[in-house]
C-alpha cells in the first residue's frame, strides 16, 4: 500500500494518473511549474479524438484496444464525451486510400452519400463514399484538462510548483520534458490551427486522407474547428512553418470551401514524447516510476495508462506496458 | 556488389527512412531488406539546434551507410545549404540531391539538378542526383561532376513501377560503366527484380516498404526480388521470341490427341 505520491507534470498523463490515485484514496501532489493547465502541455494541442479504431490504421494493437476504455474513462470523470462516431473521406483522385484505410482498420462501415448527408449535411454532394466508425468519440481536450485539474483541487489533491520532500512514491509524467531521464524518449513535432466559420458545422471529426497531407478536423463547437496535425521526427517544439500551415489549410480548403473564409484563430506547435516503437510505457527505474510515451494519444490512452498505473502501485498487478530492462 | 564513390555496399537495395509507422517497424523492415544504404531527409525535420537529432541516432543506429537527401528543396540555392546541413549532421560528403521542379508530380527540375550538382561537386561532394532518364541529362550530371546517376522509375510515392523501361534500357546502353540507381516510384518487388535485370546497379524505394501494411515482409520481398534480378543479369537471360520453342523434342512423339 503506498502511502502517498508525488506526480510530476500536469499535463493529460500526469492528471489522469492524479486522478486514478486520488480516486482510490491515494494522497496525490501532483507538480509543475504552471498551476493549471495551458499552452506549456502539448496535450494542450491535442485534437482530443477518442478514435482508437481509426489510429488502427498504424498504430499497434494496444493502441486499439487500450483506446477503447477511454471514453468511458472521460464520462466518469466529468468530462463531456461526445459519442457521435468520426467519418473518413478522400478526395476523388486519391480513392484508394479509402480502400486501404478500410483493409488496415475495424469497426467502421462504409456509407454513400446519401448516408454521409443525413450525418453530416454540410458536406453533402462532396463527396460519394465514406468510412463511418459509429462507436467513436470527441472531446474538447481543453476543458477535459481544466475540467480535471478543478476536479483534483476540490478532491484535495495538492499541487505544488517544486516537488518538495513529501517522500512516498514519484511518478514522473513529464513527457518530453523527462527526456534527461529517458534516453529512449524522442520528440514528433506537430502543427495544429484553430479555425473558425460560422458557415460550416460538424458533428463529429472527420479525416481526410491524402497520401501527402493527411488531415483530421476536430469541431469544437460554436463554429470553431481544430485542424490537425502534422507529424515530423524533430524535438522542436515551437516554429510551425508555412509550409506545414499551408499543407493543413488546402487540405481542409479542399474538404470544404468554406473554410476559405474561416477567420485563424491559433497556429500551434508542439512535439509529442515517443518511444521507439510509438507505444507508451510504465517504467520502473530506481525509486521513480516512469509514465510516458503517449505519442498522438494522449487523451486515448492516459486513461488506460492512469489505471494500469494504479493497478500496479496498490495492488502489485504488473502493467502489459510496463518495461523494466531500464535498471 | 554496387561501388558508389569508391565505397562498395553490401546490398543493391537503398532504403528510405520516412513515412514508417514508427521508428522500430522501420529498423525492422532495415533488419529484413539488408539494404546497404539508408536515406534521410533533413530539410523539414532539422528546425533549429538540430532539433532531429533524436531520430537521426535511430538511423545511424542501424549501422549501414547513410544517403542524406534534399528532399523537399525546390531551388538551386535551398538544396545547396540543405546538402551542407547534411554535411555537417551525418559527417559524410554523399548527398542525394533532389530538387524538384513540380510540387504536383516531384517531377525533378534538371536545369536546377545540373546546377546544384556543380556547386556541390566543386565543394567536394559526393552527389547522387535524382533525375529523369533524359541521356542528355545524364550526360550533362556526368560532366558536372557527378559519378552516379539515379533515374526515376516513375513519380516518387507512385507506385507504378517502371513507367519507360525503353527510356531506362537505353540509359544503361548509354553509360554503360556508371552505377545507376533506379530511384523512386518503385511499388511491388516485382518492379525491382526487373530494374536490376534491365542492368541497374541498385534500386532506391521508401513509400513501398513503408505504408505497406508490413513493412519488414514486404522489405524482405523487395531484397530477395533484388536479389533474383541480379542472379538473372549476370545469367545471361534468354532472348524473347515470337515462336513457341518447346524444351522438349516432340518429333517421334505421341503428342497427337
Amino acid at each position: 500500500m503506498t502511502e502517498s505520491v508525488t506526480i510530476l507534470g500536469g499535463g493529460v498523463a500526469g492528471l489522469c494518473v492524479a486522478a486514478e490515485l486520488s480516486g482510490r484514496n491515494v494522497p496525490v501532489t501532483v507538480c509543475d511549474p504552471e498551476p493549471v493547465p495551458g499552452p506549456h502541455a502539448c496535450s494542450w494541442w491535442a485534437g482530443g479524438m477518442l478514435a482508437p479504431f481509426c489510429e488502427g490504421e498504424t498504430a499497434e494493437e494496444p493502441v486499439v484496444r487500450l483506446g477503447q476504455e477511454s471514453g468511458a474513462w472521460w464520462e466518469r470523470h466529468g468530462t463531456q464525451v461526445v459519442q457521435n462516431g468520426s467519418l473518413v473521406i478522400v478526395l476523388e483522385r486519391d480513392r484508394r486510400e479509402l480502400d486501404r484505410f478500410a483493409r488496415r482498420t475495424e469497426g467502421h462501415e462504409s456509407i454513400d452519400g446519401t448516408r454521409l448527408a443525413a450525418l453530416e449535411p454540410d458536406l453533402e454532394g462532396r463527396f460519394d463514399r465514406a468510412l463511418y466508425f459509429a462507436q467513436e468519440a470527441h472531446i474538447s481536450p481543453r476543458e477535459a484538462l481544466e475540467g480535471l485539474n478543478e476536479k483534483l483541487r476540490t478532491r484535495g489533491v495538492n499541487f505544488s510548483a517544486e516537488p518538495g520532500n513529501s517522500g512516498g512514491q514519484v511518478i514522473d509524467c513529464r513527457g518530453l520534458s523527462a527526456r534527461d531521464r529517458i534516453p529512449d524518449l524522442r520528440g514528433v513535432k506537430g502543427e495544429m490551427l484553430v479555425l473558425r466559420t460560422p458557415d460550416l458545422s460538424l458533428s463529429r471529426p472527420v479525416r481526410l486522407l491524402h497520401p501527402r497531407f493527411p488531415l483530421y478536423i476536430v469541431p469544437r463547437g460554436d463554429g470553431v474547428f481544430m485542424l490537425g496535425a502534422t507529424q515530423i521526427e524533430s524535438s522542436e517544439r515551437r516554429r510551425a512553418t508555412v509550409r506545414s500551415v499551408m499543407e493543413l489549410l488546402s487540405a481542409a480548403y479542399a474538404l470544404h470551401p468554406a473554410f476559405g473564409e474561416a477567420e485563424l484563430l491559433e497556429i500551434g506547435v508542439d512535439a509529442r514524447p515517443a518511444f521507439p516503437d510509438n507505444l507508451p510505457r510504465i517504467r520502473r527505474h530506481g525509486d521513480t516510476l516512469y509514465v510516458n510515451g503517449l505519442f498522438r494519444h494522449g487523451f486515448l490512452l492516459a486513461p488506460a495508462m492512469a489505471r494500469m498505473t494504479a493497478d500496479f502501485l496498490l495492488n502489485g498487478t504488473k502493467p502489459e506496458v510496463m518495461d523494466e530492462n531500464h535498471g | 556488389m554496387p561501388v558508389f564513390y569508391g565505397t562498395e555496399v553490401t546490398s543493391r537495395l537503398m532504403l528510405g527512412t520516412a513515412q514508417y509507422p514508427s521508428p522500430a517497424i522501420l529498423a525492422d523492415a532495415f533488419r529484413q531488406s539488408k539494404a546497404g544504404i539508408a536515406t534521410v531527409s533533413v530539410r523539414r525535420e532539422a528546425g533549429c539546434d538540430k532539433a532531429g537529432q533524436d531520430f537521426w541516432t535511430l538511423i545511424e543506429e542501424l549501422g549501414v551507410n547513410v544517403l542524406p537527401n534534399t528532399a523537399g528543396c525546390h531551388t538551386v540555392r535551398e538544396a545547396v545549404t540543405t546538402a551542407h546541413m547534411a554535411r555537417e549532421l551525418f559527417n559524410t560528403p554523399w548527398i542525394k540531391l533532389e530538387v524538384i521542379g513540380h510540387a504536383d508530380t516531384l517531377q525533378p527540375d534538371p536545369f536546377a539538378l545540373v546546377e546544384a550538382a556543380r556547386i556541390l561537386t566543386e565543394d567536394g561532394f559526393q552527389v547522387f542526383p535524382y533525375c529523369t532518364e533524359d541521356l542528355i541529362l545524364g550526360e550533362k550530371l556526368l560532366t558536372a561532376g557527378c559519378e552516379v546517376l539515379m533515374p526515376w522509375g516513375a513519380p516518387i510515392g507512385s507506385g507504378l513501377g517502371l513507367n519507360n523501361v525503353y527510356g531506362l534500357r537505353s540509359m544503361r546502353a548509354h553509360f554503360p560503366d556508371v552505377p545507376m540507381v533506379i530511384d523512386a516510384g518503385l511499388g511491388l518487388p516485382s518492379q525491382a527484380a526487373h530494374a536490376i535485370e534491365l542492368g541497374y546497379d541498385a534500386v532506391l524505394l521508401n513509400t513501398a516498404v513503408a505504408k505497406a501494411g508490413d513493412p519488414a515482409a514486404m522489405a524482405k520481398g523487395f531484397a530477395l526480388a533484388v536479389e533474383a534480378g541480379a542472379l538473372a543479369h549476370a545469367a545471361d537471360p534468354m532472348e524473347p521470341r515470337d515462336m513457341a520453342a518447346p524444351s522438349t523434342p516432340v518429333l517421334g512423339k505421341a503428342f497427337l490427341e
